[in-house]
Protein backbone atom coordinates (compact mmCIF):
# COMPACT_ATOMS: atom_id res chain seq x y z
CA UNK A 1 0.00 0.00 0.00
CA UNK A 2 2.71 2.36 1.04
CA UNK A 3 4.72 1.54 -2.08
CA UNK A 4 1.79 2.21 -4.36
CA UNK A 5 1.25 5.58 -2.77
CA UNK A 6 4.86 6.47 -3.21
CA UNK A 7 4.83 5.37 -6.83
CA UNK A 8 1.77 7.45 -7.55
CA UNK A 9 3.30 10.40 -5.73
CA UNK A 10 6.44 10.14 -7.85
CA UNK A 11 4.30 9.95 -10.93
CA UNK A 12 2.44 13.12 -9.98
CA UNK A 13 5.66 14.97 -9.23
CA UNK A 14 7.03 14.10 -12.61
CA UNK A 15 3.80 15.17 -14.24
CA UNK A 16 4.02 18.58 -12.57
CA UNK A 17 7.72 18.91 -13.42
CA UNK A 18 7.22 18.31 -17.12
CA UNK A 19 4.30 20.72 -17.08
CA UNK A 20 6.52 23.39 -15.47
CA UNK A 21 9.14 22.79 -18.18
CA UNK A 22 6.56 23.40 -20.85
CA UNK A 23 5.22 26.42 -19.02
CA UNK A 24 8.74 27.88 -18.78
CA UNK A 25 9.12 28.07 -22.54
CA UNK A 26 5.64 29.44 -23.06
CA UNK A 27 6.03 32.12 -20.40
CA UNK A 28 9.41 33.29 -21.69
CA UNK A 29 7.99 33.44 -25.20
CA UNK A 30 4.96 35.45 -24.17
CA UNK A 31 7.03 37.88 -22.11
CA UNK A 32 9.29 38.36 -25.11
CA UNK A 33 6.42 38.80 -27.53
CA UNK A 34 4.63 41.16 -25.17
CA UNK A 35 7.63 43.43 -24.63
CA UNK A 36 8.38 43.54 -28.34
CA UNK A 37 4.81 44.10 -29.43
CA UNK A 38 4.18 46.80 -26.83
CA UNK A 39 7.33 48.65 -27.89
CA UNK A 40 7.17 48.19 -31.62
CA UNK A 41 3.57 47.95 -32.74
CA UNK A 42 3.02 51.72 -32.75
CA UNK A 43 6.05 52.16 -34.98
CA UNK A 44 4.82 49.78 -37.64
CA UNK A 45 3.41 51.50 -40.69
CA UNK A 46 3.55 51.32 -44.44
CA UNK A 47 6.23 54.01 -44.35
CA UNK A 48 8.30 51.83 -42.07
CA UNK A 49 8.28 49.17 -44.75
CA UNK A 50 9.08 51.48 -47.67
CA UNK A 51 11.51 53.98 -46.08
CA UNK A 52 15.28 53.84 -46.07
CA UNK A 53 17.12 53.89 -42.74
CA UNK A 54 17.35 57.35 -41.24
CA UNK A 55 18.97 59.12 -38.33
CA UNK A 56 15.48 60.21 -37.28
CA UNK A 57 13.73 57.28 -35.60
CA UNK A 58 10.36 58.45 -36.95
CA UNK A 59 11.55 58.36 -40.55
CA UNK A 60 13.59 55.18 -40.28
CA UNK A 61 12.48 52.26 -42.43
CA UNK A 62 13.57 48.77 -43.32
CA UNK A 63 13.04 48.79 -47.08
CA UNK A 64 16.62 47.87 -48.14
CA UNK A 65 16.98 45.30 -45.37
CA UNK A 66 13.62 43.72 -46.20
CA UNK A 67 14.48 43.41 -49.88
CA UNK A 68 17.99 42.23 -49.01
CA UNK A 69 16.53 39.48 -46.84
CA UNK A 70 14.03 38.42 -49.53
CA UNK A 71 16.79 38.30 -52.16
CA UNK A 72 19.00 36.33 -49.80
CA UNK A 73 16.49 33.63 -48.86
CA UNK A 74 15.28 33.32 -52.44
CA UNK A 75 18.81 32.71 -53.74
CA UNK A 76 19.69 30.50 -50.78
CA UNK A 77 16.60 28.41 -51.47
CA UNK A 78 17.31 27.85 -55.16
CA UNK A 79 20.94 26.99 -54.42
CA UNK A 80 20.48 24.74 -51.41
CA UNK A 81 17.26 22.86 -52.25
CA UNK A 82 18.50 20.98 -55.33
CA UNK A 83 21.94 20.28 -53.85
CA UNK A 84 20.56 19.19 -50.51
CA UNK A 85 17.80 16.98 -51.86
CA UNK A 86 20.16 15.57 -54.50
CA UNK A 87 22.70 14.62 -51.86
CA UNK A 88 20.03 13.00 -49.71
CA UNK A 89 18.70 11.02 -52.69
CA UNK A 90 22.16 9.80 -53.55
CA UNK A 91 22.98 8.76 -50.02
CA UNK A 92 19.65 7.03 -49.41
CA UNK A 93 18.82 5.53 -52.81
CA UNK A 94 21.99 5.06 -54.84
CA UNK A 95 25.02 4.89 -52.57
CA UNK A 96 26.06 1.41 -51.43
CA UNK A 97 26.93 0.84 -47.80
CA UNK A 98 30.64 1.42 -47.56
CA UNK A 99 33.27 3.06 -45.39
CA UNK A 100 33.23 6.00 -47.78
CA UNK A 101 29.50 6.74 -47.52
CA UNK A 102 29.68 6.28 -43.75
CA UNK A 103 32.47 8.84 -43.74
CA UNK A 104 30.37 11.29 -45.75
CA UNK A 105 27.34 10.81 -43.49
CA UNK A 106 29.45 11.34 -40.39
CA UNK A 107 30.87 14.54 -41.83
CA UNK A 108 27.48 15.91 -42.74
CA UNK A 109 26.22 15.23 -39.23
CA UNK A 110 29.25 17.04 -37.82
CA UNK A 111 28.89 19.98 -40.17
CA UNK A 112 25.36 20.53 -38.89
CA UNK A 113 26.90 21.41 -35.52
CA UNK A 114 29.55 23.86 -36.71
CA UNK A 115 28.95 27.41 -35.40
CA UNK A 116 27.54 29.84 -37.96
CA UNK A 117 30.43 32.28 -37.68
CA UNK A 118 32.83 29.63 -39.02
CA UNK A 119 30.74 29.44 -42.19
CA UNK A 120 31.01 33.20 -42.39
CA UNK A 121 34.79 33.04 -42.37
CA UNK A 122 34.74 30.27 -44.95
CA UNK A 123 32.45 32.36 -47.13
CA UNK A 124 34.71 35.40 -46.78
CA UNK A 125 37.76 33.44 -47.90
CA UNK A 126 36.16 31.49 -50.71
CA UNK A 127 33.27 33.46 -52.18
CA UNK A 128 34.24 37.05 -51.36
CA UNK A 129 37.99 36.91 -51.92
CA UNK A 130 38.97 33.77 -53.89
CA UNK A 131 36.07 33.65 -56.35
CA UNK A 132 35.87 37.44 -56.39
CA UNK A 133 32.12 37.78 -55.84
CA UNK A 134 32.84 40.61 -53.39
CA UNK A 135 30.55 41.60 -50.57
CA UNK A 136 27.45 40.75 -52.54
CA UNK A 137 24.14 38.95 -52.12
CA UNK A 138 25.44 35.93 -54.01
CA UNK A 139 28.36 35.57 -51.56
CA UNK A 140 25.88 35.79 -48.70
CA UNK A 141 23.49 33.31 -50.30
CA UNK A 142 26.24 30.78 -51.02
CA UNK A 143 27.49 31.06 -47.45
CA UNK A 144 23.97 30.62 -46.11
CA UNK A 145 23.49 27.61 -48.38
CA UNK A 146 26.59 25.97 -46.88
CA UNK A 147 25.24 26.75 -43.45
CA UNK A 148 21.85 25.09 -43.97
CA UNK A 149 22.85 22.26 -46.34
CA UNK A 150 23.68 19.75 -43.58
CA UNK A 151 20.27 20.29 -41.97
CA UNK A 152 18.49 20.00 -45.32
CA UNK A 153 20.36 16.81 -46.19
CA UNK A 154 19.72 15.17 -42.84
CA UNK A 155 16.03 16.04 -42.74
CA UNK A 156 15.58 14.92 -46.36
CA UNK A 157 17.34 11.66 -45.58
CA UNK A 158 14.95 11.07 -42.69
CA UNK A 159 12.01 11.78 -44.97
CA UNK A 160 13.34 9.38 -47.62
CA UNK A 161 13.92 6.67 -45.01
CA UNK A 162 10.28 6.91 -43.99
CA UNK A 163 9.11 5.70 -47.42
CA UNK A 164 7.86 2.12 -46.82
CA UNK A 165 9.94 -0.51 -48.54
CA UNK A 166 6.78 -2.29 -49.67
CA UNK A 167 5.84 0.71 -51.85
CA UNK A 168 9.22 0.70 -53.54
CA UNK A 169 9.15 -3.06 -54.04
CA UNK A 170 5.68 -2.80 -55.57
CA UNK A 171 6.96 -0.20 -57.99
CA UNK A 172 9.98 -2.31 -58.97
CA UNK A 173 7.71 -5.30 -59.42
CA UNK A 174 5.94 -3.38 -62.16
CA UNK A 175 9.25 -3.23 -63.99
CA UNK A 176 10.10 0.42 -63.39
CA UNK A 177 13.65 1.73 -63.36
CA UNK A 178 15.20 3.27 -60.27
CA UNK A 179 14.65 6.75 -61.71
CA UNK A 180 10.96 6.04 -62.32
CA UNK A 181 10.56 4.69 -58.81
CA UNK A 182 12.24 7.74 -57.30
CA UNK A 183 10.19 10.30 -59.24
CA UNK A 184 6.95 8.32 -59.18
CA UNK A 185 6.90 6.83 -55.69
CA UNK A 186 9.70 7.88 -53.37
CA UNK A 187 9.73 11.65 -53.92
CA UNK A 188 5.97 12.22 -53.78
CA UNK A 189 5.77 10.20 -50.59
CA UNK A 190 8.74 11.92 -48.96
CA UNK A 191 8.00 15.42 -50.24
CA UNK A 192 6.02 16.72 -47.24
CA UNK A 193 8.85 15.73 -44.91
CA UNK A 194 11.52 17.12 -47.20
CA UNK A 195 9.66 20.42 -47.58
CA UNK A 196 9.16 20.85 -43.86
CA UNK A 197 12.84 20.31 -43.19
CA UNK A 198 14.08 22.55 -45.96
CA UNK A 199 11.70 25.41 -45.29
CA UNK A 200 12.54 25.38 -41.60
CA UNK A 201 16.23 25.63 -42.53
CA UNK A 202 15.42 28.58 -44.76
CA UNK A 203 13.84 30.36 -41.81
CA UNK A 204 17.05 29.77 -39.94
CA UNK A 205 18.99 31.46 -42.73
CA UNK A 206 16.60 34.40 -42.51
CA UNK A 207 17.38 34.96 -38.85
CA UNK A 208 21.17 34.67 -39.01
CA UNK A 209 23.33 37.77 -38.72
CA UNK A 210 26.79 36.65 -37.62
CA UNK A 211 28.04 34.93 -40.78
CA UNK A 212 26.70 37.75 -42.94
CA UNK A 213 28.53 40.40 -40.95
CA UNK A 214 31.74 38.51 -41.70
CA UNK A 215 30.86 38.01 -45.36
CA UNK A 216 30.18 41.72 -45.57
CA UNK A 217 26.56 42.70 -45.35
CA UNK A 218 26.54 46.40 -44.46
CA UNK A 219 24.87 48.29 -41.66
CA UNK A 220 23.60 51.06 -43.91
CA UNK A 221 22.72 50.65 -47.56
CA UNK A 222 21.23 53.56 -49.45
CA UNK A 223 19.90 51.59 -52.41
CA UNK A 224 17.91 48.54 -53.37
CA UNK A 225 19.85 45.53 -54.65
CA UNK A 226 18.94 44.82 -58.28
CA UNK A 227 21.21 41.89 -59.13
CA UNK A 228 22.74 39.08 -57.06
CA UNK A 229 26.08 40.88 -57.32
CA UNK A 230 24.91 44.03 -55.53
CA UNK A 231 25.80 44.91 -51.98
CA UNK A 232 23.13 44.47 -49.38
CA UNK A 233 22.00 44.36 -45.79
CA UNK A 234 19.50 42.06 -44.09
CA UNK A 235 16.84 42.40 -41.40
CA UNK A 236 18.78 40.91 -38.45
CA UNK A 237 21.75 43.22 -39.08
CA UNK A 238 19.49 46.26 -39.43
CA UNK A 239 17.76 45.33 -36.16
CA UNK A 240 21.06 44.80 -34.36
CA UNK A 241 22.26 48.14 -35.66
CA UNK A 242 19.18 49.99 -34.40
CA UNK A 243 19.37 48.30 -31.02
CA UNK A 244 22.86 49.71 -30.49
CA UNK A 245 22.05 53.32 -31.49
CA UNK A 246 22.35 56.01 -28.82
CA UNK A 247 18.88 57.49 -29.46
CA UNK A 248 16.35 55.77 -27.21
CA UNK A 249 13.54 55.74 -29.79
CA UNK A 250 15.63 53.42 -31.93
CA UNK A 251 14.89 50.66 -29.41
CA UNK A 252 11.28 50.90 -30.53
CA UNK A 253 12.28 50.99 -34.18
CA UNK A 254 14.32 47.83 -33.55
CA UNK A 255 11.24 46.23 -31.97
CA UNK A 256 9.17 47.12 -35.03
CA UNK A 257 11.87 45.50 -37.18
CA UNK A 258 11.68 42.37 -35.05
CA UNK A 259 7.91 42.22 -35.59
CA UNK A 260 8.42 42.35 -39.37
CA UNK A 261 11.03 39.59 -39.17
CA UNK A 262 8.68 37.49 -37.02
CA UNK A 263 5.83 37.95 -39.49
CA UNK A 264 8.02 36.80 -42.38
CA UNK A 265 9.25 33.81 -40.38
CA UNK A 266 5.69 32.85 -39.45
CA UNK A 267 4.69 33.29 -43.09
CA UNK A 268 7.41 30.96 -44.30
CA UNK A 269 6.58 28.37 -41.66
CA UNK A 270 2.91 28.47 -42.61
CA UNK A 271 3.85 27.90 -46.24
CA UNK A 272 5.69 24.79 -45.04
CA UNK A 273 2.61 23.58 -43.18
CA UNK A 274 0.24 24.30 -46.07
CA UNK A 275 2.46 22.48 -48.56
CA UNK A 276 2.82 19.53 -46.24
CA UNK A 277 -0.90 19.20 -45.72
CA UNK A 278 -1.65 19.56 -49.42
CA UNK A 279 0.70 16.76 -50.44
CA UNK A 280 -0.22 14.49 -47.58
CA UNK A 281 -3.86 14.53 -48.70
CA UNK A 282 -2.88 13.72 -52.25
CA UNK A 283 -1.09 10.57 -51.13
CA UNK A 284 -4.05 9.35 -49.13
CA UNK A 285 -6.21 9.56 -52.27
CA UNK B 1 6.04 24.87 -55.68
CA UNK B 2 6.85 26.38 -59.09
CA UNK B 3 4.12 28.94 -58.71
CA UNK B 4 5.38 29.97 -55.29
CA UNK B 5 8.91 30.47 -56.57
CA UNK B 6 7.57 32.52 -59.46
CA UNK B 7 5.48 34.70 -57.15
CA UNK B 8 8.45 35.38 -54.89
CA UNK B 9 10.62 36.21 -57.90
CA UNK B 10 7.97 38.55 -59.24
CA UNK B 11 7.58 40.29 -55.88
CA UNK B 12 11.31 40.82 -55.55
CA UNK B 13 11.73 42.25 -59.04
CA UNK B 14 8.72 44.57 -58.92
CA UNK B 15 9.79 45.91 -55.55
CA UNK B 16 13.26 46.47 -56.99
CA UNK B 17 11.91 48.42 -59.95
CA UNK B 18 9.86 50.65 -57.67
CA UNK B 19 13.10 52.15 -56.42
CA UNK B 20 14.48 52.99 -59.86
CA UNK B 21 12.41 56.06 -60.60
CA UNK B 22 14.59 58.53 -58.72
CA UNK B 23 16.54 61.30 -60.48
CA UNK B 24 19.97 62.88 -59.97
CA UNK B 25 23.12 63.91 -61.81
CA UNK B 26 25.88 62.07 -59.94
CA UNK B 27 26.07 58.30 -60.05
CA UNK B 28 28.43 55.65 -58.71
CA UNK B 29 29.20 53.78 -55.54
CA UNK B 30 30.78 54.95 -52.30
CA UNK B 31 32.05 52.25 -49.96
CA UNK B 32 32.49 53.27 -46.35
CA UNK B 33 33.37 51.16 -43.34
CA UNK B 34 34.92 51.55 -39.90
CA UNK B 35 34.09 52.81 -36.43
CA UNK B 36 30.62 52.31 -35.03
CA UNK B 37 31.15 55.53 -33.05
CA UNK B 38 31.47 57.58 -36.24
CA UNK B 39 28.74 55.56 -37.97
CA UNK B 40 25.75 57.69 -36.87
CA UNK B 41 27.40 60.82 -38.34
CA UNK B 42 28.31 59.17 -41.62
CA UNK B 43 24.87 57.62 -41.89
CA UNK B 44 23.25 61.03 -41.36
CA UNK B 45 25.46 62.58 -44.04
CA UNK B 46 24.76 59.70 -46.44
CA UNK B 47 21.03 60.10 -45.84
CA UNK B 48 21.10 63.83 -46.66
CA UNK B 49 23.48 63.37 -49.60
CA UNK B 50 21.21 60.74 -51.12
CA UNK B 51 18.28 63.14 -50.99
CA UNK B 52 20.11 65.33 -53.51
CA UNK B 53 21.94 62.53 -55.34
CA UNK B 54 19.68 59.51 -55.35
CA UNK B 55 21.74 57.64 -57.93
CA UNK B 56 24.83 57.40 -55.79
CA UNK B 57 24.90 54.06 -53.96
CA UNK B 58 26.36 54.39 -50.48
CA UNK B 59 27.19 51.54 -48.13
CA UNK B 60 28.33 52.08 -44.56
CA UNK B 61 29.71 49.20 -42.51
CA UNK B 62 30.55 48.97 -38.80
CA UNK B 63 33.62 46.74 -38.67
CA UNK B 64 35.28 48.97 -36.06
CA UNK B 65 38.11 51.44 -36.61
CA UNK B 66 40.74 48.68 -36.85
CA UNK B 67 38.61 46.40 -39.02
CA UNK B 68 37.89 49.33 -41.31
CA UNK B 69 41.56 50.24 -41.63
CA UNK B 70 42.37 46.66 -42.63
CA UNK B 71 40.08 47.08 -45.64
CA UNK B 72 41.12 50.68 -46.23
CA UNK B 73 44.83 49.90 -46.59
CA UNK B 74 43.92 47.09 -49.00
CA UNK B 75 42.03 49.54 -51.19
CA UNK B 76 38.73 47.69 -50.61
CA UNK B 77 36.87 50.78 -49.39
CA UNK B 78 36.88 54.48 -50.29
CA UNK B 79 36.42 56.00 -46.85
CA UNK B 80 37.18 54.73 -43.35
CA UNK B 81 35.35 56.09 -40.31
CA UNK B 82 37.92 56.27 -37.51
CA UNK B 83 37.65 57.10 -33.83
CA UNK B 84 41.45 57.33 -33.56
CA UNK B 85 44.21 58.29 -35.96
CA UNK B 86 45.92 55.69 -38.12
CA UNK B 87 48.54 53.51 -36.42
CA UNK B 88 52.13 53.10 -37.64
CA UNK B 89 51.58 49.49 -38.75
CA UNK B 90 48.48 50.46 -40.68
CA UNK B 91 50.34 53.37 -42.26
CA UNK B 92 53.15 51.04 -43.33
CA UNK B 93 50.67 48.66 -44.96
CA UNK B 94 48.99 51.53 -46.79
CA UNK B 95 52.37 52.64 -48.15
CA UNK B 96 53.27 49.10 -49.20
CA UNK B 97 50.00 48.83 -51.11
CA UNK B 98 50.40 52.26 -52.69
CA UNK B 99 47.35 53.69 -50.91
CA UNK B 100 47.51 57.44 -50.49
CA UNK B 101 44.95 59.11 -48.24
CA UNK B 102 43.77 62.28 -46.51
CA UNK B 103 42.85 62.45 -42.84
CA UNK B 104 39.89 64.73 -42.05
CA UNK B 105 38.55 65.65 -38.62
CA UNK B 106 34.76 65.64 -38.56
CA UNK B 107 33.66 65.97 -34.92
CA UNK B 108 34.63 65.67 -31.27
CA UNK B 109 33.51 62.96 -28.95
CA UNK B 110 33.81 62.81 -25.19
CA UNK B 111 34.03 59.61 -23.20
CA UNK B 112 31.94 59.94 -20.06
CA UNK B 113 32.32 58.15 -16.73
CA UNK B 114 28.88 57.51 -15.32
CA UNK B 115 27.30 56.14 -12.16
CA UNK B 116 23.78 55.26 -11.08
CA UNK B 117 21.22 58.03 -10.55
CA UNK B 118 20.86 56.98 -6.88
CA UNK B 119 24.56 57.26 -6.23
CA UNK B 120 24.70 60.08 -3.65
CA UNK B 121 28.39 60.06 -2.80
CA UNK B 122 30.43 60.36 -5.99
CA UNK B 123 30.24 63.60 -7.99
CA UNK B 124 33.71 63.91 -9.38
CA UNK B 125 36.77 61.78 -9.85
CA UNK B 126 40.38 62.31 -10.81
CA UNK B 127 42.44 60.64 -13.52
CA UNK B 128 44.57 58.95 -10.84
CA UNK B 129 41.50 57.51 -9.14
CA UNK B 130 40.20 56.22 -12.47
CA UNK B 131 43.53 54.51 -13.09
CA UNK B 132 43.41 53.00 -9.60
CA UNK B 133 39.96 51.55 -10.38
CA UNK B 134 40.42 50.39 -13.96
CA UNK B 135 44.10 49.47 -14.17
CA UNK B 136 45.26 45.93 -14.77
CA UNK B 137 45.48 44.03 -11.45
CA UNK B 138 43.53 46.79 -9.72
CA UNK B 139 43.08 46.26 -5.96
CA UNK B 140 39.84 48.24 -5.86
CA UNK B 141 36.92 46.06 -4.78
CA UNK B 142 34.79 48.48 -2.72
CA UNK B 143 33.93 52.08 -3.38
CA UNK B 144 35.72 52.85 -0.10
CA UNK B 145 38.97 51.62 -1.64
CA UNK B 146 38.88 54.68 -3.89
CA UNK B 147 38.02 57.26 -1.23
CA UNK B 148 37.62 56.23 2.43
CA UNK B 149 34.45 58.35 2.86
CA UNK B 150 32.68 56.42 0.08
CA UNK B 151 30.54 53.40 1.09
CA UNK B 152 32.03 49.97 1.68
CA UNK B 153 29.99 48.42 -1.12
CA UNK B 154 31.27 46.40 -4.05
CA UNK B 155 31.87 48.53 -7.13
CA UNK B 156 30.43 47.01 -10.34
CA UNK B 157 32.23 48.00 -13.49
CA UNK B 158 30.88 48.26 -17.03
CA UNK B 159 32.82 49.17 -20.17
CA UNK B 160 33.02 48.57 -23.92
CA UNK B 161 34.63 45.45 -25.39
CA UNK B 162 38.11 45.24 -26.85
CA UNK B 163 37.11 45.89 -30.48
CA UNK B 164 35.96 49.38 -29.74
CA UNK B 165 37.93 52.56 -30.37
CA UNK B 166 36.39 54.01 -27.20
CA UNK B 167 38.03 51.15 -25.26
CA UNK B 168 41.40 51.79 -26.93
CA UNK B 169 41.23 55.49 -26.16
CA UNK B 170 40.13 55.14 -22.54
CA UNK B 171 42.75 52.52 -21.71
CA UNK B 172 45.57 54.45 -23.34
CA UNK B 173 44.61 57.78 -21.70
CA UNK B 174 43.76 56.43 -18.25
CA UNK B 175 45.92 53.33 -17.83
CA UNK B 176 48.80 54.58 -19.96
CA UNK B 177 48.73 51.74 -22.45
CA UNK B 178 46.23 50.67 -25.05
CA UNK B 179 44.09 47.65 -24.06
CA UNK B 180 45.58 47.61 -20.54
CA UNK B 181 42.64 47.03 -18.18
CA UNK B 182 41.51 44.85 -15.30
CA UNK B 183 39.94 41.62 -16.46
CA UNK B 184 36.91 41.45 -14.18
CA UNK B 185 34.60 44.14 -15.55
CA UNK B 186 31.43 43.56 -17.56
CA UNK B 187 32.17 44.23 -21.23
CA UNK B 188 29.75 44.70 -24.10
CA UNK B 189 30.14 45.93 -27.67
CA UNK B 190 26.64 47.34 -27.43
CA UNK B 191 26.75 50.59 -25.46
CA UNK B 192 23.04 50.35 -24.65
CA UNK B 193 23.81 47.23 -22.62
CA UNK B 194 26.28 49.29 -20.59
CA UNK B 195 23.66 52.00 -20.08
CA UNK B 196 21.22 49.37 -18.82
CA UNK B 197 23.87 47.88 -16.54
CA UNK B 198 24.77 51.14 -14.83
CA UNK B 199 21.15 52.33 -14.69
CA UNK B 200 20.08 49.15 -12.92
CA UNK B 201 22.71 48.99 -10.19
CA UNK B 202 23.23 51.57 -7.45
CA UNK B 203 26.90 50.65 -7.01
CA UNK B 204 27.85 50.55 -10.68
CA UNK B 205 30.31 52.64 -12.67
CA UNK B 206 30.80 52.60 -16.42
CA UNK B 207 32.31 54.50 -19.32
CA UNK B 208 31.15 55.02 -22.91
CA UNK B 209 30.58 57.64 -25.59
CA UNK B 210 29.10 61.01 -24.58
CA UNK B 211 26.12 60.62 -26.94
CA UNK B 212 24.81 57.62 -25.02
CA UNK B 213 24.81 59.70 -21.85
CA UNK B 214 22.97 62.56 -23.56
CA UNK B 215 20.17 60.18 -24.51
CA UNK B 216 19.94 58.58 -21.07
CA UNK B 217 20.38 61.56 -18.74
CA UNK B 218 17.25 60.61 -16.84
CA UNK B 219 18.67 57.32 -15.57
CA UNK B 220 22.39 58.10 -15.28
CA UNK B 221 24.64 60.52 -13.41
CA UNK B 222 27.84 61.74 -15.01
CA UNK B 223 31.03 62.36 -13.03
CA UNK B 224 33.23 65.42 -13.40
CA UNK B 225 36.75 64.45 -14.29
CA UNK B 226 39.43 66.48 -12.50
CA UNK B 227 36.64 68.91 -11.70
CA UNK B 228 35.47 69.45 -15.29
CA UNK B 229 32.02 68.48 -16.45
CA UNK B 230 31.70 66.84 -19.89
CA UNK B 231 29.56 69.56 -21.47
CA UNK B 232 29.52 70.18 -25.21
CA UNK B 233 31.54 73.33 -24.63
CA UNK B 234 34.20 71.65 -22.48
CA UNK B 235 34.59 68.79 -24.95
CA UNK B 236 34.99 71.20 -27.85
CA UNK B 237 37.54 73.49 -26.24
CA UNK B 238 39.54 70.59 -24.81
CA UNK B 239 38.98 71.49 -21.12
CA UNK B 240 37.42 68.08 -20.55
CA UNK B 241 40.70 66.22 -20.32
CA UNK B 242 41.88 63.62 -21.05
CA UNK B 243 38.73 61.93 -22.31
CA UNK B 244 37.77 64.06 -25.30
CA UNK B 245 39.01 63.17 -28.72
CA UNK B 246 38.53 64.05 -32.39
CA UNK B 247 36.70 61.69 -34.76
CA UNK B 248 38.01 61.25 -38.29
CA UNK B 249 37.23 60.08 -41.74
CA UNK B 250 40.08 58.77 -43.88
CA UNK B 251 39.61 59.24 -47.61
CA UNK B 252 41.49 57.31 -50.26
CA UNK B 253 43.13 59.92 -52.55
CA UNK B 254 42.50 57.89 -55.66
CA UNK B 255 38.82 57.58 -54.80
CA UNK B 256 38.70 61.32 -54.20
CA UNK B 257 39.32 61.86 -57.92
CA UNK B 258 35.88 60.43 -58.62
CA UNK B 259 33.28 63.22 -58.74
CA UNK B 260 30.73 61.44 -56.54
CA UNK B 261 33.27 60.89 -53.76
CA UNK B 262 34.66 64.41 -53.97
CA UNK B 263 31.23 65.93 -53.68
CA UNK B 264 30.26 63.51 -50.89
CA UNK B 265 33.30 64.47 -48.80
CA UNK B 266 32.71 68.17 -49.49
CA UNK B 267 29.07 67.74 -48.51
CA UNK B 268 30.18 65.88 -45.36
CA UNK B 269 32.34 68.76 -44.15
CA UNK B 270 29.85 71.46 -45.13
CA UNK B 271 26.87 69.82 -43.44
CA UNK B 272 28.74 68.21 -40.54
CA UNK B 273 28.08 71.07 -38.13
CA UNK B 274 24.30 70.53 -38.04
CA UNK B 275 24.28 66.79 -38.59
CA UNK B 276 26.88 66.09 -35.90
CA UNK B 277 24.69 67.81 -33.31
CA UNK B 278 21.62 65.97 -34.57
CA UNK B 279 23.16 62.62 -33.72
CA UNK B 280 24.49 63.71 -30.33
CA UNK B 281 28.15 64.54 -30.99
CA UNK B 282 30.09 67.78 -30.68
CA UNK B 283 30.85 69.69 -33.88
CA UNK B 284 34.23 71.29 -34.62
CA UNK B 285 34.62 75.07 -34.77
CA UNK B 286 33.61 76.63 -38.13
CA UNK B 287 37.24 77.56 -38.76
CA UNK B 288 38.28 73.93 -38.28
CA UNK B 289 35.77 72.71 -40.87
CA UNK B 290 37.14 75.28 -43.32
CA UNK B 291 40.65 73.95 -42.71
CA UNK B 292 39.47 70.41 -43.49
CA UNK B 293 37.75 71.63 -46.65
CA UNK B 294 40.99 73.24 -47.79
CA UNK B 295 42.72 69.87 -47.51
CA UNK B 296 40.60 68.36 -50.28
CA UNK B 297 40.81 71.28 -52.72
Amino acid sequence: MDITKRRKFKNRIFHVLTFLCTLFGVIILSVLLFSILSKGIKWLSLNFLTNFPSRFPKKAGIYPALLGSLWLIFLTAIISFPIGIGTALYLEEYAKESKFTDFIKLNIANLAGVPAIIYGMLGLTIFVRLLGFGRSIISGALTMSLLILPTIIISSQEALKSVPDSLKQASYALGTTKWQTITGVVLPYALPGILTGTILSISRALGEAAPLIVVGAFAYVSFIPKTPFDQFTVLPIQIFNWASMPKKEFQNVAAAGIIVLLIILLGINSIAIILRNKYQIRIKD
Amino acid sequence: MKRIILTILLAVTTLSFLACGRQGKLAGTIKIDGSSTVYPITQAVAEEFNKQNPNVNITVGISGTGGGFKKFVNGEIDINDASRSIKTEELAKAKANGIDFIELEVAYDGIVVVVNKDNNWAYDITTQELKKIWDKDSKVVYWSDVRPEWPKEKIKLYGPGTDSGTFDYFTSEINGEEKRIRADYTASEDDNVLVQGVAGDKYAMGFFGHSYYEENKDVLKVLKINGVEPTTENIRNGKYKPLSRPLYIYVNKKSLERPEIKSFVKFYLEKAKDLVEDVGYVPLEDKKYQEQLNKIK
